[in-house]
């Protein structure tokens, strides 16, 4: 089923905050380890314990340095499938294995019908697609659709499992097609931006920038004048010492 | 790209296959070559067997070859499907052709039919090809009005100089075929030229920059992969070939698929059918050579957008 | 639906079973729920109700799953039997294991008990094993607190009664302005991660001060790259800006703190620098109202600050707070002075004086919450300076560490912002009296075959009468601990024991036993040198020179190699465990917490948790308390008997909640049978919410000190008064000027004087100091990625996908400056050794610092990793650089590379060159150790589908 859903009832994505994520890998393996024992089970690991270990993940945190010298500022950066509204990675499968759900917009892969040929890894710009080399199929993330509706877990939990493990709320999860939504909302405040809008998939999930830098020049404009030690006579400790010889009760 | 051994032999060994078989299927009913029941059985067969091996192959490179029967569910929208569908569709009009070719000897009427029809699936075949290819706007060098006619053009080439040889093979010493590699391989040489200078001159629009939409804070350098191991993603996508690697490769390419099968066709314009089958042989295996080369390259330049994120700077 | 969608099965339970436990895979102890399916951990999640982490997990605990399925668990006891470091091992039944162990353990107390020496590493039952060594006798215990952070806790002990991350938080609900010094990502990782979320969502200013712009760093609103073991200097010219620009917090000054005591100044006399006291025994103060001499104690008192006084006696003495005054406002700490020292530009530092002040005292705020001072006055509201710091390794991890700790309080107390609204805030059990009232234990002539010791080994010495020293002056413990070497030694220098040992200085011990510390790798400093240590035999007796050692843990790391006899370990999710207050709590600022590990699942393998084969080793050595009247075991049931049962105090034991015949009772009461069976139906925890009037001023709340004493916290609902100056310091510098019957040896008398400043000071880090920085012009420091815990996490199926190799970070323009380009491999040269490995370059770091990821580097084959593995061939470790011993000084004495006050290991010390290696030395590191070959043999999977069990269970 690769022909897209014209419309989706909902646009559920994930808002990743850039100014807050402090790249702790929370996301990553909470990732991991939900999703080797889910939907997607299992994200197999190519020599585990080896030389050359690699394997299957669904959610992946880089860190960046953006310009230059002193003010140049490290970024962590995870990234996922941004379960974009007219993902190519779909429309391009042979099998009709990746699609589009038209309920809530989730992009995923059937593993019982993949065949393996990784075209849509090679259609997707951001590198969400990873390919089993064990199982044989292509996964990605599934924004945990069997957390999110599972009415076996508490209602609170029927979150991602990146989003319920992030210690710093760096990640968000919601429905983005609801201007009203809480995600919404933050993504307006915030100036919540796209990955590539260039390419035109229109990724669903939105990135918060870093907040600028607080050098202190603005704080200290509105700061009451501190006392300076302009004073008129004395040393230093002389003015200190009067100015502390006060009566104050224990 | 990763340069995926499955695929390049997929699509070099189909491609000559689809070429003869356009060439038979257009030339056969025209009469331009022998008629003769072992000529079809040869000439189809050939065509037929390295349409097979190609496909055949090309299931290697799945993860699941047994569950490759539904790749021909998605005709709507995906090139790949459409080229499995194109593929399989073309052994159809190509074996009707190949039974009145091979055991009535007829390649008139009904059969004369089929063969313009199987001609024409395995171009539609082709392009579907290179559609897979041409449809991502992620790879730069292959999004590119080049890449389908680049395809065909590789097609037709190498199928006129198999079908030289099996000309000469058979004694049939012509003018026309030796002509028609010529003008086939020329016609590749300058698409194929055209498409590198495309590539090497088109900007790189993609940067790290935009990639990580951080763009607006200043130059973004990568500090630390999320793994210290390559992943699929880098694998696959993360090939990276030397420029001086890469332009020695080209120039191999050049030489082999275009120089020496076109050098030699024109040299059997002068030569009679012993000489003349010799240089034929040497012109198939000259520009077997120099396509797989090609087609080595097609993967191994292609830079894949994802690798933004890893650090290239553009893409 | 449209058709084409398969159906797929959205609600399928994570497991069959659910059980609630204390997570382990780092020293944050935070709640998680463990879900299992068909008797397989399938899923671990953050516990929502737990305190600490409140439901989140970080990606070490996510990752729990395959630390506990990890190919490098040891699967039985072991005897060595070639030779040492050789790895090679038989299995043995645990009968015999214990016979052995029991029998090298009698004969030794019987001996002499200090003949021992027992230290446990990461250990998070110390209650429990420095009983034992108590019990059993000797004073050579302690845990790992020596290497990891020992400056801080005991600077903040000493000076405020609690310190950062254990014992105290800023009040990330309300502060304004929070100040971050150093590497903290590795400890109390979860809550500061939560809370920085709320800083950010709140618009809080976060500055950071850190050599490295990575980790929490990273999202700071400003970054403050300082160079390592300069902080001091910083919070100094801080001070001064406050003080030059009256910004400082008089009344709470005053109210809370010693400034105003009077300082004898008589120089030359025994009792100089000393409190004056009163013939109560008191401190006196200067009373401005009365203009007499007054017990500084007393509440309703005006006690001047500033001036000069007379003595009954005739002497003059000042107010400490004077003292202070004059130091930090001297040219010293003057801004100006402190860019060539810190790398931070004057401006800068009086801006963010300027912004702290502003906070502080323009930002006030006010809680409508009545509350009562420990002098019974009344108080309607509750006012917060609301300017907030933590600090941990990075600051305590230098040999100028215990006083710059003491430095960072001082200008919390300047601020006014100690366990205020918005300051720092302390967790219950803390504040403890300033300095805790319990001295170590093992006085010379203490120690006695046969006998249990006369108090734990580890406490607070006060004055040199408390040193475990003899009569010339040299260490009582192996590890000279609570020795002139290390005078506040709280946590022992387990980074000493087995150079020591192994050179019989100050004596050789007969068994070594550890826990869970990687000794003969990324745990000690120079590790060659102790690999030799742990290998060389006595030329005389052909005896290793350290002749017995036992070890325990549930890996195979590079130290089991090294050991006689293993004690396999169980993993944390197999073991009973207790979180308790008498140990390392977990409580918030809220109210204490304590909590359990309970077993989620059963051990496949022969092992047993490391506490209860303490226990039984207690009762086959039948010492007091491990067994009853008639000599039976008094635990028969192991950890969890001990857990429950065991009282340290009537009615005080492991646990605080769910005491009393009938589990209803907090802190103290009986034993309660049914203890553990209630901490589980509550989450494994027990947290005790404080009553809005006692949360905060706890060092003066009068509701809070009662019930603290009630529940055996504190011995007296007394005040807990912050030490600006800092007395017992004083007491050992005296006797380094010759007053009082302990005096230093004549070669340690110029360091006591120097650094037993009562005043904290900045003095450059001794590394830096003693070598020629022309020779080794840049700083070594490391961090632990917030993703591994100490050499742990390489054996961890995913977490070593994400760091394998580890990289020296440099800065791009020093590096351009040697020729040195991203990805080219160095050589990293320090005084005693050097290390090949690759480059990194990056602009976020100090420009003379270089910085790697800790413990990623591993011997080939340890951990059951492949020999191959690019944690072996291209990962490196900076240890090797790093002495542990410092150059010798006048009389041929070499110092440990520590804190002259605490001992803390000064890993941060460390001074290099860097050099670009040659082409044909690039792709691999170096130094090289020979291959180690797991126990058990290799057995290591091509391919892990883990997980996959799981959905065909589904199915």
């Amino acid at each position: 089923m690769t022909a897209l859903p014209e419309t989706t009832a909902k646009k559920l994505g994930l808002v990743i905050d850039l100014d807050t994520c402090v790249g702790c890998q929370a996301c990553a393996t909470s990732c991991k380890e939900w999703n080797t024992g889910g939907y997607s089970a299992p994200l197999t690991d190519q020599d585990p314990y080896g030389a050359d270990p690699h394997g299957a993940w669904l959610n992946r945190v880089h860190s960046y340095e953006v310009g230059d010298g002193t003010s140049s500022r490290t970024v962590h950066f995870p990234r996922s499938c941004l379960h974009c509204e007219t993902p190519a990675c779909v429309t391009v499968c042979p099998t009709g294995a990746s699609y589009k759900r038209a309920e809530d917009g989730i992009v995923l892969v059937n593993p019982d019908t993949c065949i393996g040929c990784k075209l849509c890894s090679w259609a997707c710009p951001y590198g969400a697609r990873e390919y089993d080399y064990a199982d044989g199929v292509m996964k990605k993330c599934t924004l945990c659709v069997d957390r999110i509706y599972n009415e076996t877990l508490a209602p609170e939990d029927r979150i991602p499992a990146c989003v319920r493990a992030c210690p710093t709320g760096a990640r968000h999860f919601g429905d983005l097609g609801d201007p009203t939504s809480a995600v919404s909302r933050l993504v307006a405040e915030r100036g919540g931006f796209d990955l590539l809008p260039e390419t035109g998939f229109k990724p669903v999930n939105k990135y918060l920038p870093p907040r600028p830098r607080r050098t202190g020049a603005e704080a200290s404009a509105q700061m009451s004048g501190a006392k300076a030690d302009a004073g008129d006579n004395g040393s230093l400790a002389s003015r200190f010492f009067a100015w502390a010889d006060k009566v104050l009760s224990r | 790209m990763h340069p995926a051994y499955s695929v390049i032999i997929f699509t070099t060994a189909s491609g000559a296959g689809y070429g003869l078989l356009i060439w038979l299927g257009l030339l056969g009913p025209l009469g331009w070559v022998p008629q003769t029941s072992a000529f079809g059985f040869v000439g189809l067969g050939l065509a037929l067997l390295l349409i097979t091996v190609g496909l055949l192959s090309s299931t290697a490179h799945l993860g699941h070859p047994e569950r490759a029967w539904r790749a021909l569910t998605q005709w709507r929208t995906s090139w790949l499907s459409r080229e499995g569908v194109a593929a399989i569709a073309t052994y159809v009009p190509a074996g009707l052709f190949g039974i009145g070719w091979v055991f009535l000897e007829r390649t008139d009427g009904l059969f004369a039919l089929m063969g313009v029809l199987a001609a024409a699936l395995a171009i539609v075949t082709l392009i579907c090809t290179g559609m897979i290819y041409a449809s991502l706007p992620t790879i730069r060098a292959w999004h590119q009005p080049f890449v389908v006619p680049v395809y065909i053009a590789l097609a037709l080439a190498t199928g006129a100089l198999l079908l030289t040889f099996l000309l000469l093979l058979f004694g049939v010493v012509t003018t026309w075929a030796p002509c028609l590699s010529i003008i086939t391989v020329a016609t590749a040489w300058g698409l194929k030229t055209a498409s590198w200078a495309h590539v090497d001159t088109a900007e790189r629009t993609y940067t790290i920059e935009k990639a990580t939409g951080l763009g607006r804070f200043g130059k973004v350098r990568p500090l630390e992969p999320p793994h210290t191991q390559p992943n699929y993603v880098m694998r696959e996508m993360g090939y990276q070939i030397g420029r001086k690697h890469a332009q020695k490769l080209r120039r191999i390419a050049l030489l082999c698929a275009f120089l020496v099968p076109g050098l030699l066709s024109l040299l059997m314009l002068l030569a009679g059918q012993i000489f003349g089958l010799l240089l034929a042989i040497l012109a198939v295996i000259s520009a077997a050579i120099g396509v797989l080369v090609e087609r080595w390259l097609f993967f191994a330049e292609a830079e894949h957008v994802s690798m933004l994120y890893y650090g290239r700077e553009a893409a | 639906m449209p058709i084409g969608e398969p159906k797929i099965a959205l609600s399928q339970p994570i497991g069959d079973t659910v059980k609630t436990t204390t997570c382990y895979m780092c020293a944050c102890r935070c709640g998680i729920k463990v879900y299992l399916k068909n008797g397989k951990v399938r899923y671990i999640e953050g516990n929502r109700d737990h305190p600490v982490n409140k439901g989140v997990l970080c990606g070490k605990g996510s990752a729990g799953i395959m630390q506990h399925y990890s190919p490098a668990r040891l699967r039985a006891p072991l005897k060595r039997v070639g030779p040492r470091g050789s790895g090679e091992f038989q299995e043995i039944s645990w009968d015999e294991a214990m016979e052995l162990a029991t029998r090298w353990l009698a004969e030794v107390r019987e001996k002499d008990p200090s003949r021992l020496a027992f230290f446990t590493g990461r250990d998070q039952s110390q209650a429990l094993t420095g009983w034992f060594a108590q019990q059993y006798g000797t004073p050579n215990f302690a845990a790992h607190g020596g290497f990891c952070s020992v400056n801080m806790a005991a600077a903040g002990l000493y000076t405020i009664g609690g310190s950062f991350w254990e014992f105290g938080e800023p009040d990330w609900e309300r502060t304004k302005y929070f100040m971050l010094f150093g590497v903290a990502e590795d400890h109390a990782s979860n809550p500061i991660k939560m809370a920085l979320g709320k800083l950010k969502a709140r618009g809080v200013k976060f500055v950071a001060i850190n050599p490295v712009q990575t980790g929490y760093n990273a999202i700071a609103d400003e970054w403050i790259g300082i160079k390592p073991g300069t902080d001091g200097m910083l919070v100094g010219a801080l001070i001064h800006e406050l003080l030059r620009t009256q910004k400082i917090d008089l009344e709470y000054l005053v109210r809370y703190t010693n400034a105003p005591w009077l300082v004898i100044r008589d120089p030359g006399a025994a009792d100089d620098g000393l409190f004056a006291r009163g013939e109560n025994g008191k401190p006196l103060a200067f009373d401005k109202r009365s203009g007499v001499l007054v017990d500084a104690t007393l509440s309703d008192i005006a006690p001047a600050l500033v001036g000069e006084f007379k003595l009954p006696d005739g002497r003059t003495a000042v107010p400490s707070f004077t003292l202070l005054a004059e130091r930090f406002l001297s040219a010293e700490y003057s801004p100006e002075k402190a860019p060539a020292i810190t790398g931070v530009p004057a401006e800068t530092i009086r801006r963010l004086a300027r912004e702290l002040a502003h906070a502080a005292f323009e930002q006030q705020i006010t809680l409508d919450i009545p509350w009562t001072d420990w002098a019974g006055r009344r108080h309607e509201k509750m006012v917060g300076r609301p300017v907030s710091m933590h600090a941990m390794r990075g600051i305590s991890a230098h040999s100028n560490g215990f006083q710059t700790c003491r430095l960072l309080h001082v200008l919390q107390m300047l601020l006014g912002s100690i366990d205020c609204p918005g300051g720092f805030r302390f967790k219950p059990p803390f504040p403890r009296p300033t300095p805790p009232p319990n001295r170590p234990g093992g006085k010379l002539g203490t120690v006695a075959p046969g006998k249990p010791l006369n108090a734990p080994p580890l406490g607070f010495p006060q004055g040199p009468e408390d040193l475990l020293v003899d009569e010339q002056g040299r260490a009582l413990r192996i590890d000279k601990a609570y020795s002139w070497d290390a005078p506040v030694a709280a946590h022992g220098l387990m980074h000493m024991v087995i150079t020591n040992a192994a050179n019989g200085d100050p004596y050789p011990v007969d068994v070594l036993f550890m826990y869970m510390a990687n000794m003969s790798w990324n745990s000690s400093m120079n590790i060659p040198a102790v690999l030799r240590y742990l290998t060389e035999k006595d030329e005389t007796t052909g005896e290793y020179r350290i002749p017995k050692i036992i070890y325990s843990d549930a890996y195979f790391s590079e130290m089991v190699p090294y050991a006689d006899l293993i004690l396999p370990d169980t993993t944390y999710l197999e073991r009973w465990d207790c979180i308790s207050l008498l140990d390392r709590p977990i409580s918030d600022a809220d109210g204490p917490a304590d909590a359990i590990r309970q077993p989620v699942v059963e051990p496949d393998r022969d092992v047993r948790p490391f506490q209860t084969v303490l226990i039984e080793l207690g009762a086959r050595l039948k010492l007091p308390g491990f067994v009853d009247e008639n000599g039976a075991p008094k635990f028969p049931g192991g950890y969890p008997d001990y857990i429950i049962y065991h009282e340290r105090a009537p009615g005080i034991g492991s646990l605080a909640g769910f005491r009393g015949e009938d589990g209803k009772s907090y802190g103290k009461g009986a034993p309660n049978p049914k203890q553990l069976e209630q901490y589980i139906a509550n989450g494994c925890f027990y947290h005790h919410q404080l009553a809005p009037e006692q949360q905060f001023y706890k060092h003066a709340n009068k509701a809070y000190l009662e019930w603290a004493k009630e529940v055996g916290f504190i011995g007296a609902a007394e005040p807990i008064i912050f030490q600006l100056y800092l007395e017992p310091l004083q007491k050992f510098r005296l006797a380094a000027r010759g007053y009082g019957p302990v005096q230093p040896p004549d070669s340690h008398r110029r360091r006591i004087e120097a650094f037993f400043d009562p005043i904290p000071f900045w003095y450059a880090p001794f590394e830096g100091a003693v070598l020629d920085e022309a020779e080794y012009p840049m700083h070594a420091i490391t961090q632990r990625p917030m993703h591994m815990y100490h050499s742990w996490g390489s054996q961890n199926a995913w977490l070593r996908q994400i760091t394998a190799q580890n990289r020296l970070f440099m800065h791009r323009e020093r590096a351009r400056a040697l020729g040195i380009a991203d990805d080219d491999w160095v050589w990293v040269t320090s005084a005693i050794g050097r290390v090949k490995c690759q480059v990194k370059l990056m602009d976020g770091v100090n420009p003379d610092t270089v910085w790697t990821w800790n413990a990623i580097g591993k011997r080939a084959g340890a951990w059951n990793l492949a020999p191959d593995a690019p944690e072996a061939t291209r990962g490196f470790l900076l240890n090797h650089l790093i002495s542990e011993l410092l150059p010798e000084r006048e009389g041929g004495y070499h110092f440990s590379n520590s804190d002259p006050i605490t001992g803390q290991a000064a890993w941060y010390d460390l001074r290099v060159r860097i050099e670009k290696a040659k082409p044909e030395e690039a792709g691999e590191s170096w130094p090289r150790f020979e291959r180690l070959v797991h126990p058990a043999g290799e057995t290591r999977v091509a391919v892990s589908t883990f997980g996959r069990e799981f959905r065909e269970a589904a199915e």
